[in-house]
């Protein structure tokens, strides 16, 4: 791999120089916002007829420093609770069911991804449908999987965690399909050269060396959890996670309309921490391999 | 040879196909679950039949909504990648802001842009959401594509003491034209999905979500033959991208 | 040329291997049929010590393949040990040796070489022993914590070595090992592998590009032709059993030299292929 700039310094440097870049990327979107909502019209406004130019009331654009405040208000049908508080809470709720979707998805993803790799005909048969499987909107298969859940009898985050597995099953799928056929073919024959049998070779050979291929897929399956959960509360309400939130905030958003962008933070939040015990899984899984340079 | 090389790889496909919905149909029938349930597949095809008509128009209304927001995406997207090329700083501070932007689900942003941008009388704002989304993931490949040159090709260029202008259109440009293209097979499928919630969440009252919503207190079968035309949609987005990109050099990343 | 049974009035000692009138043709009946090996026989006695050397598309790692079981013969047969060369490879009586070393990024050095062990279902302890055997045969002692890829590539080679005769085996086959080291390097692993074959008795099929490491190696030279694949000679280097860097610089090894690169000469000529190394 080839890259234009070369890489400075160690691990600990770079992710500290990532941090602050994102912190300053950060702060220069809160100086844009607060501009334009100086400068731009309280109502929305036309170009050519067509509007499209965004309100900057309060309602509608609250003040940065505002939105950072709403965290330390109280929020409102929850007492003397403040709003990170609650937010806390809710985004553990949510973490949780991710979490169980995540690890379920992954289950799948893999026991597909094994399955295939050892039947072509399995691969090609099953996997266009897999393909077609993630372009039905979840919206739409959300309603249907909570009534089967229904008829079922299973309680409520049943859903949540059976929509999050369902957009995290693929990535995770795809990867590891991809790496378990991307062994070297000397050391197939070195195995064959063992008479190893295809599960031997597999536990020994093909699974850890798909590993690397596996950790992009892991990556965006972690934020695909937290996005089939929050879609989840979203549209079929009953479960109190960050999703929720933001449901329940946008209604009461005349009385307190930074508290919708309150919410929206904490499950950006939440899902940049998802991503980010992948990445600390990956330091240790890959942590006695030799290092890719990007 | 060729004929069974074709035969191989749609037999697998059909005969998987052919016994899901065999056993749909199935289960269905022997457990007599009502359509409000889990409708049938056949239940679903007639519905869809009947229908057909105004899945296919709602189908072009999300479509072209899609379509639009894509096209502006990658527009947009690559110019402010070709202007990272000059300015470094614009990608340092840009891509965080796209990893966090990503972090966000669509079904969350939607709401919240609906709200800045009410116009219930226009399909506009779905289209600018759609070209938020496909923006941020355009542009991150994009300048990747045109900063991430081999320093080999670089010190070529300069011993021809090649001009900024010139590097740029023979060496940062066609490397970046793969990244373009992996871009847009990953951004495609977004593109309709996000046109899709987009519509869910309001306005005006035409696209397929329009039509899935309204049909969800029913029977379910007519909200699956909607699904049917979201999911042709997102497959054919996803299959032109995807051919795009395999005309065009083929390798294909990971992204 | 080894005495037969008779003459000695011993029991009769299996060849090590046994090549027999074996034909290896790929894509048989279709449009890209590929004459690999046309009936080639071969044997080597226990303790040989045989290269083969060819252009390329002559056959000789088709020929180590098959000897592996790694491959199966369009016709004829191959038996090792006396055995069936898939009964070989079911008792596991060979160790292998690729060019790229082939060592699992994932596992320790020591736990490479314990591969073959553990797939023969060797206890943690005797794995143990015999993994600090090996490494000092390979003179790696103090590696055994070490990734792989924290080692030289020559180093690598030797890890592999020690692998491919972890489990002891009668027979080692190596598929030009020393082919991606540097000259110098590739000269002092020569030499380590001499002096671990001696060691342990070993039986090597060697396959090489390089006419000076065959013959510096080897026991016979076995010259083969492409188009089809064939051995057109084989070549006794009588060298000596004890090879140093001073052989090196003898006479006769030179003039062996000369033999082996006359011969392949009239084999290239016969076929008209190409791709011999004189270093």
């Amino acid at each position: 791999m080839s890259s234009g700039t070369a890489t400075r310094g160690g691990l600990v440097e770079r992710a500290a120089r990532r941090t602050v870049l994102f912190v300053a990327a950060l702060g220069l979107a809160a100086v844009a916002w607060e501009l334009y909502k100086a400068i731009g019209p309280e109502q929305g406004g036309d170009i050519f007829g067509w509007r499209i130019i965004p309100k900057t009331n309060d309602r509608v654009m609250p003040h940065v420093w505002e939105m950072l405040a709403e965290f330390g208000d109280p929020a409102i049908g929850s007492g003397d609770q403040k709003v990170w508080s609650v937010l806390l809470g809710y985004s553990w709720f949510t973490f949780r069911m991710a979490l169980a979707g995540l690890v379920v998805g992954t289950a799948i993803g893999v026991g597909l991804a094994v399955f295939m790799a050892r039947l072509r005909v399995v691969e090609r048969g099953l996997l266009p449908y897999l393909v077609i499987s993630q372009t039905i909107p979840l919206i739409a298969l959300a309603p249907q999987v909570t009534v089967i859940r229904g008829t079922l009898g299973l309680p409520q985050w049943t859903s949540a965690v059976a929509l999050a597995a369902f957009l995290s099953f693929f990535p995770i799928t795809v990867s590891t399909l991809r790496g378990l056929q991307s062994v070297p073919k000397a050391s197939l024959e070195l195995m064959d050269s063992y008479a190893a049998g295809w599960w031997t070779t597999l536990v020994k050979l093909r699974f850890p060396s798909a590993i690397p291929y596996m950790v992009p897929g892991l990556k965006l399956a972690a934020t695909a959890a937290v996005i089939g959960v929050i879609v989840t509360e979203i549209t079929l309400g009953g479960l109190r996670g960050v999703g929720f939130a933001t449901i329940d905030y946008s209604q009461k958003v005349t009385s307190q309309p930074a508290s919708v962008y309150a919410a929206v933070f904490a499950a950006a939040a939440l899902g940049l921490f998802m991503f980010g015990l992948v990445v600390l899984s990956e330091a240790f899984m890959m942590r006695n391999r030799p290092r890719e340079t990007t | 040879m060729k004929t069974s090389g074709w035969i191989s790889s749609l037999v697998p496909p059909l005969a998987f196909g052919l016994a899901f919905l065999g056993v749909w149909e199935l289960i269905v029938a022997v457990f007599d679950i009502a359509p409000f349930t889990l409708p049938a597949p056949s239940a679903i095809w007639s519905a869809f039949i009947e229908r057909f008509d105004q899945v296919l128009e709602e189908t072009l209304v999300t479509g072209t909504n899609a379509l639009i927001g894509f096209v502006l995406g990658i527009v947009v997207g690559s110019l402010t990648g070709l202007l990272t090329v000059r300015f470094g700083v614009v990608e340092s501070l840009l891509t965080p802001l796209a990893v966090a932007v990503n972090a966000i689900p669509i079904v969350v942003i939607v709401p919240i842009l609906n709200n800045m941008l009410f116009g219930t009388t226009s399909q506009v704002p779905r289209r600018l959401m759609v070209m938020l989304i496909v923006y941020f993931v355009v542009f991150v490949n994009v300048s990747k594509g045109l900063r991430q040159v081999s320093p080999t090709h670089l010190e070529l260029m300069r011993s021809y003491a090649a001009t900024p202008t010139e590097i740029l259109y023979k060496v940062r440009v066609p490397n970046a034209m793969g990244y373009l293209f992996t871009a847009m097979r990953i951004a495609a499928p977004l593109a309709v999905i996000t046109a899709f919630v987009a519509e869910y969440f309001g306005g005006v009252q035409n696209g397929l979500a329009t039509g899935v919503r309204n049909s969800l207190n029913g029977s379910k079968d007519v909200t699956w033959a909607y699904v049917i035309g979201a999911s042709a949609l997102g497959l054919t987005f996803y299959l032109v991208s995807s051919g795009l990109e395999r005309l065009h050099g083929g390798k294909q990343t990971s992204g | 040329m080894t005495e037969t049974s008779e003459q000695t009035g011993q029991a009769p000692v299996d060849h090590a291997v046994e090549v027999v009138t074996a034909s290896m043709v790929f894509n048989e009946g279709g449009s890209a049929r590929v004459a690999a090996l046309d009936a080639v026989d071969l044997v080597v006695e226990p303790g040989d010590f045989v290269s083969l050397i060819g252009p390329s598309g002559c056959g000789k790692s088709t020929l180590l393949r098959l000897i592996a079981n790694l491959l199966d013969p369009t016709s004829g047969e191959v038996r090792v040990n006396g055995k069936s060369a898939a009964q070989a490879r079911l008792d596991q009586d060979y160790g292998m040796a690729f060019q790229k070393s082939g060592l699992f990024d994932w596992r320790t050095v020591a736990k490479n070489i314990e591969l073959p062990l553990e797939l023969k279902g060797w206890d943690k302890r005797r794995r143990a022993v015999r993994v600090s055997e090996m490494l000092e045969l390979v003179k790696l002692p103090d590696r055994g914590a070490n990734m792989p890829w924290e080692l030289s590539g020559g180093q690598q080679q030797r890890i592999a070595i020690a692998r491919a005769l972890a489990s002891h085996p009668p027979l080692l086959l190596m598929d030009e090992p020393f082919g991606a080291l540097d000259e110098m390097t590739r000269e002092h692993m020569q030499s380590e592998l001499l002096q671990i074959c001696a060691a342990t008795d070993t039986t090597v099929v060697f396959v090489t590009h390089s006419i000076p490491e065959a013959v510096y190696l080897s026991d016979r030279v076995v010259v083969m032709s492409a188009g089809p694949g064939r051995i057109t000679d084989t070549i006794d280097v009588d060298l000596g059993g004890a090879r140093d860097e001073e052989t090196r610089e003898d006479d006769a090894f030179y003039k062996k030299i000369t033999e082996v690169r006359e011969a392949l000469r009239g084999s290239e000529m016969a076929t008209g292929a190409r791709g011999i190394e004189d270093r």
